[in-house]
């Protein structure tokens, strides 16, 4: 779980263009959007991008990403749940 | 000054304005169901011209589409003194990079000159490619050349084609409208895309109408999403209603931009709010074109020109009950009315937003 | 109110160069525009990471345009190019081409259109202002002038910022100036020609 944490933290900074943030600046906790690390609605639909040409999953209702990327912590727990790669 | 004093358009519900005007009284939509389409994997909604729009060989598709909208307005207006052609749209050839290269016809100014140069205009076109708001922010743009005495005739066309590259894109924004888009409704949600070519003629003498005043004018808060204030919008219209010396409620109507967004809905009604507007009869013209982007300004313009000629106030289609947090007066059902002023709203990404303001001289 | 506009204050950024005024302020050595635009962004501590987000085309019209604004002015935007945004549009098309592997990226088609580097400036400086994007073969120096003094002229604008911005794979080329009222030079279609 430890691993796919990392690798959630380094595929956001890559696939967000966060210039000057290193995985290390991510705690697993923090609020990802408003006040944490953020982002902002595009963000938000790139993930969902992300998620699925990276761990096969398609969002049924993109409102779900409200809650799942809340943090790495609520990310992790649902790719590591529902992914297909 | 400066004066509308001719205008057509090429559309889903027929090749000229008067096809597309009788059809679009009967209530009647361009909207379709497509599937199985090679423009995107999933079924969606969309406003298709119908095949074939190549007539002139030689020619894109989209170019085809500029020039049959155009053609009619040069032929009862030839051309004469110092005359300038406004292109206006914001994706041109598009479908021309499908290859992966960028293909001569891929550029803007090639497909201008191509257009320019099938109807004689010796001067280089100028083409506009502000996103949505294109094709109105091009009549403000001659209106202010009209009357700087620069050009005695500015003939505007504007289109846009339904496109894989635009489909994919507002589905990757999860912008796309779930069945034919229903603006300012409680159950909107999301954009219905369409094609589209219009063409106006503005001129510094005679003419249907007079430009009494715009403005153009960026929210300046964030690049896709609308200004929570409407400020940008707000500060377009205020602008366009001081130039044209009126304080709102003289406006007999305005046609709004209408995307069918959870967002840019609210946006427009908070800006109409806060300019004392909501007693205006309002409509979106786009239950029956769908959003045709570069084209939308222009063309809902040409509708909305004739709506004042006429007297009667299309109803905007797709409405039922209001889902915008601010009393506006969305036109329901067509009603006989006579127009002296409305006003044209239009707003696109990167903030930007145009309001222009007519004055029928009939 | 006379005829007479003058060029303000102008910016130029092209061969790993960035010029103010006639005078080099930074140039580096750089694989990339990208690369580039980066050293560029750290040497003047531009302190805005939502930079790293733009495509190329805002990065360049950014570049150039922070070196002559500042902050809340009423002054128009009226950019030129001749690509449009067809190098990001590449990029995006890229994210579609394969049938195998179709991933529509938002956040790169939210700059497929050459208008939003005019919103870029517009939310950095609080630019409540006349924006217009244009697009032509070569660098319209008849255009400039005939368009940015309409706007002060009849009181849209206190000044212009105008701006050739041509962006196509690693080819660039910024030429972003401010109009006003007085001025270093006049503006106008001749001095722009021999400028050029």
């Amino acid at each position: 779980m430890d691993q796919l944490k990392l690798e959630i933290k380094e595929k956001i900074i890559a696939a967000l263009n966060l210039e000057d943030v290193t995985a290390a600046d991510i705690n697993d906790d923090d609020a990802l959007f408003g006040d944490g690390l953020g982002l902002d609605s595009i963000d938000a639909l790139e993930l969902i991008v992300m998620l699925d040409k990276d761990y096969g999953i398609k969002l049924s209702d993109p409102k779900e990403g409200r809650n799942i990327f809340r943090s790495v912590n609520t990310m992790a727990a649902y790719i590591a749940e529902h992914r297909t790669k | 000054m400066s004066f509308i004093v001719d205008y057509n358009c090429f559309t889903p519900l027929g090749p000229d304005l008067q096809t597309t005007l009788g059809r679009l009284e009967e209530g009647v939509s361009g909207i379709q169901h497509f599937e199985n389409s090679e423009l995107l994997p999933f079924p969606y909604y969309a406003a298709r011209l119908p095949e074939p729009v190549i007539h002139h060989p030689g020619f894109t598709r989209l170019e085809n589409m500029l020039i049959r909208a155009l053609a009619p307005v040069v032929e009862r207006n030839p051309l004469s003194g110092k005359s300038l052609l406004l292109v206006s749209t914001t994706k041109g050839n598009i479908g021309a990079i499908a290859g992966g290269e960028a293909v001569q016809d891929a550029f803007l100014p090639v497909m201008a000159a191509k257009v320019a140069r099938y109807f004689g205009f010796s001067e280089t076109p100028w083409v506009l490619s502000n996103a949505c708001v294109s094709g109105l922010l091009a009549v403000a743009v001659a209106g202010r050349m009209i009357d700087a005495g620069a050009y005695e005739h500015v003939y505007i066309v504007a289109g846009d084609e339904v496109t894989e590259f635009v489909l994919s894109g507002f589905a990757g924004f999860q912008a796309l409208s779930s069945g034919p888009c229903r603006p300012y409704d409680k159950s909107r949600d999301g954009v219905t895309l369409g094609e589209a070519a219009a063409a106006v003629l503005v001129s510094n003498a005679g003419g249907l109408f007079r430009v009494a005043g715009n403005g153009a004018v960026n929210d300046a808060n964030h690049i896709s999403g609308p200004s929570r204030t409407g400020e940008g919008l707000y500060q377009s219209i205020r602008r366009a209603l001081d130039e044209a010396q009126l304080s709102g409620p003289e406006l007999d109507f305005i046609s709004a931009h209408g995307t069918a967004t959870e967002y840019n809905d609210e946006m427009e009604a908070i800006a109409f709010d806060r300019l004392g507007l909501n007693r205006v009869p309002v409509n979106s013209l786009k239950g029956y074109f769908g959003h045709t982007l570069g084209a939308s300004g222009l063309l809902e313009a040409v509708i909305s020109f004739e709506s004042a000629r006429k007297g009667i106030l299309y109803p905007s289609l797709g409405f039922e009950t209001s889902g915008v947090s601010r009393e506006i007066n969305v036109i329901r059902q067509p009603e006989k009315r006579p127009v002296k002023y409305f006003m044209k709203t239009a707003s696109g990404f990167g903030g930007c937003n145009t309001a222009v303001i007519f004055e029928n001289l009939n | 109110m006379n005829n007479t506009f003058y060029i303000q204050s102008y910016c130029e950024i092209r061969d790993g160069a960035i010029r103010l005024n006639g005078e080099e302020v930074f140039s580096a050595e750089a694989e990339s525009f990208a690369d580039f635009a980066k050293q560029a962004y750290h040497h003047f501590e531009t302190g805005y990471p939502k930079f790293f987000k733009m495509d190329k085309l805002s990065k360049l019209a950014f570049l150039a345009a922070s070196r002559l604004l500042t902050e809340g002015s009423n002054t128009a935007l009226v950019f030129a190019n001749r690509s449009a945004s067809l190098d990001t549009d590449l990029v995006y098309q890229q994210s579609i081409g394969d049938k195998e592997a179709y991933y529509p990226s938002p956040a790169v088609f939210v700059y497929t259109l050459p208008n939003i580097c005019l919103g870029e400036i517009s939310i950095k400086y609080k630019l409540y202002s006349e924006n217009g994007f244009f697009v032509f073969e070569n660098f319209p120096a008849a255009f400039f002038p005939a368009y940015a003094h309409t706007l002060i002229r009849t009181g849209k604008a206190d000044d212009v910022l105008c701006g050739w911005v041509e962006m196509l794979g690693e080819e660039y080329r910024a030429l972003v100036y401010r109009v006003g009222k007085q001025g270093l030079m006049e503006h106008n279609e001749q001095n722009l020609n021999r400028w050029i």
